[in-house]
């Protein structure tokens, strides 16, 4: 026998989930700021001090060589911070949210998302801090045609990220130590992503052509080459430019996106039907 | 009128619990099978509920009602069968559930409506009802995290009544509210009824569930006792706590040597036990007692009393100690009326023996009842009346 529940479906009811969505991102955002003077311009203040720590470390005493590292970082940074603070914070979705889970019934699939959406926020206001601030010193030069690759660059992520997330909060209900894994993962994650060095480097080193594919198929390697692609280094006149990116072209990237989005549907549909197989006990298991 | 609103059909709930199979690294590690202790809290329960009606679900702590209510709400998926609802479902399951302490009451009434399902402008067009429903006005723009549990409940209550929902699923919060506010979500609840709105809820209070209720579900170890009328169900519920004999026995040093036996109801004394009479009937009720050495000359008189519902005694009879035996031994106590009166409903009887000063010797109550089956639908006792309309008359 298969359990059944019948509903009459609302007229309303696809756009009351939208807001729902939009609701619980609203509650995450105002319990994190409410209560501090400063509110949101807390969340500049990580990608600040990512900023100095890593600019410290790598041009001044491994001495990079990568020209205006801050942006060549941020161009990077800004999009795997969003990815990765979402995987973590999808992990507890579930579990954190077992109170509401286990008394009301509401579209289960909502949590996950919220996570997605509480990081892209952030996400939109620092890189729009961003590129403010390339703007004020005079780095126009982001301001092409380029800046559209981010468009694939983010539906590969919001893919990749969407099934990652429903894949570990279902995990995480079941198994608690997916936290801990999670953690883990997204610490290589970010080493294994050309985010604080150059993926040029990568490509001069990984001297076995097979061995440099495989690291380029981490569909978060593609998004983060990608996106700086988009935003840095547009200025020809910008020495070695052309040395710290993986290709000068775009359709090297097109290509590379192609791949990791086919990857990042596999995990998707994977963590959707996890997702989906497990939403059924999470109000028992929890 | 006829349509269900909410039905399940041979539902079973099964909670496996999981022994240390929450973790990861251990399941990889070792692959044996995880051994799992499972607990039935449903046990093939169908229960079909109609559009209109108001249903009590009763029964002991740990007998399934919670997981029932979930089960039908949506949250818990049944392990086997089917549940179905027709409608829009507001639960109630717990005070504050859905709530976010840091937020205001405003926030979290927009929060909560959401997800009940609600649109943010559906919401807006509610807010002022909600607010003044819940009588939070001054507070509504604190955080929650502030509020009495009173507070929270009629916060929860507001959201969930005037969400519109067709379907009510109410866990037993209510008692939490003070009267007013009780009599409030009663009021409230009369008024789904008259819209013809499907309630169902959790209680305690059997008194409550037989004022508000025209039905009720009793529920043992996850299996349906009884289902119907709900004055018939609180007296299956008391028989099944137990309370329906009394919690406190008499000191066991004086109650030595005097033990009773089972009622039993007939029609005369000594007769084929029956479960029912009708009124005019002659009732005979034997109450064997057996009885030690050191009591006799010490019984002054035997009382019974008929009770009815929530133990009203209805009438009580006495036998003196002039027509008691002075012999140790096994006695027949029989009391015989020979017409019932014209009553309608349940009964136990009470029995005790007592000293002269009317110090109580022993007592007892019956776990068996019996019924007067009278003519009339509503009431305890016949009337006879008049009725007539005039017309033209003003009072």
């Amino acid at each position: 026998m298969t359990p059944a529940t019948t509903a009459r479906p609302r007229a309303s009811s696809r756009r009351a989930q939208g807001e729902l969505v939009t609701a619980l991102i609203g509650k995450d955002l105002k319990v994190k700021y409410q209560a501090s003077v400063l509110g949101f311009v807390w969340s500049l203040a990580m990608p600040l001090v990512l900023l100095l720590v890593y600019s410290f470390v790598f041009q001044v005493v491994l001495k990079s060589g990568i020209p205006r590292f801050g942006f060549y970082l941020m161009s990077g940074l800004l999009i795997w911070t969003a990815f990765s603070g979402s995987v973590s914070m999808a992990t507890d979705s579930v579990v954190g949210n077992a109170g509401l889970v286990k008394k009301v019934r509401f579209p289960l699939g909502v949590l996950p998302l919220t996570s997605i959406g509480f990081n892209a926020v952030h996400y939109a206001l620092q890189t729009a801090v961003f590129l403010a601030v390339m703007v004020a010193v005079g780095d126009t030069n982001f301001l092409s045609l380029n800046l559209l690759l981010l468009v694939p660059a983010l539906i590969v992520a919001i893919t990749f990220v969407s099934g990652l997330a429903f894949l570990v909060a279902s995990l995480n209900v079941r198994y608690r130590d997916t936290t801990h894994i999670v953690e883990i993962l997204l610490l290589a994650g970010f080493w294994f992503s050309p985010v604080v060095y150059s993926v040029s480097l990568v490509s001069a080193h990984l001297t076995n052509e097979w061995m440099y594919n495989l690291y380029l198929l981490n569909p978060m390697t593609a998004v983060v080459i990608s996106s700086q692609r988009a935003l840095y280094a547009q200025n020809p006149a910008l020495a070695g430019g052309g040395h710290v990116l993986a290709d000068p072209g775009i359709a090297f990237y097109l290509e590379r996106l192609g791949l990791a989005m086919i990857i990042a549907s596999i995990v998707c549909v994977i963590g959707l039907l996890s997702y989906r197989r497990m939403s059924g006990e999470f109000a028992e298991v929890l | 009128m006829t349509d269900l609103a909410i039905s399940s059909s041979h539902v079973s709930k099964r909670f496996a619990s999981h022994v240390g199979a929450t973790s990861l690294k251990e399941r990889i590690l070792r692959r044996a099978h995880i051994s799992t202790k499972d607990f039935w809290a449903l046990r093939d329960v169908s229960v079909d509920i109609l559009a209109g009606e108001t249903v009590g679900l009763i029964g002991a702590n740990g007998s399934g009602k919670s997981t029932l209510l979930k089960v039908l709400a949506g949250i818990l998926r049944p392990t086997e069968g089917t549940v179905r609802s027709n409608g829009r479902i507001a639960s109630l399951l717990e005070l504050g559930a859905g709530f976010n302490s840091e937020l205001s009451g405003r926030e979290n009434i927009y929060l909560n409506a959401s997800l009940l399902g609600l649109t943010r402008k559906e919401t807006r067009s509610l807010l002022d009802e909600i607010i003044e429903f819940s009588e939070l006005e001054e507070f509504i723009d604190g955080p929650v995290k502030h509020y009495s549990s009173g507070m929270y409940v009629r916060l929860g209550f507001a959201v969930a009544v005037n969400v519109d929902p067709e379907i009510l699923l109410v866990d037993e919060v209510l008692a939490v509210g003070d009267e007013h506010f009780q009599r409030k979500c009663l009021d409230k609840i009369s008024e789904f009824q008259d819209d013809g709105r499907t309630i169902l809820f959790v209680s305690h209070s059997s008194g409550l569930v037989e004022q508000v209720c025209s039905r009720a579900v009793v529920l043992d170890h996850g299996h349906v006792m009884f289902d119907g009328d709900p004055y018939f169900a609180s007296f299956e519920l008391r028989k099944l706590l137990g309370t329906d004999v009394p919690s406190s026995k008499p000191d066991d040093a004086e109650h030595s040597g005097l033990v009773f036996g089972k009622v039993v109801f007939s029609n005369r004394a000594g007769g084929p036990p029956i479960e029912r009479v009708a009124p005019g009937e002659s009732l005979a009720i034997r109450v064997p007692v057996t009885i030690g050495e050191h009591w006799i000359g010490r019984v002054d008189h035997v009382r019974l009393v008929v009770m009815g519902v929530g133990d009203i005694p209805i009438w009580s009879m006495t036998i003196p100690a002039a027509d008691l035996p002075q012999r140790a031994g096994d006695w027949a106590l029989d009391f015989v009326v020979p017409e019932c009166p014209p009553l309608r409903g349940r009964f136990v009887v009470a029995v005790q023996l007592s000293r002269e000063a009317g110090q109580a010797i022993a007592a007892m109550r019956t776990s068996n009842a019996f019924e007067i089956t009278g003519a009339q639908k509503i009431g305890l006792i016949k009337v006879d009346y008049v009725g007539y309309a005039e017309a033209g008359v003003v009072a």
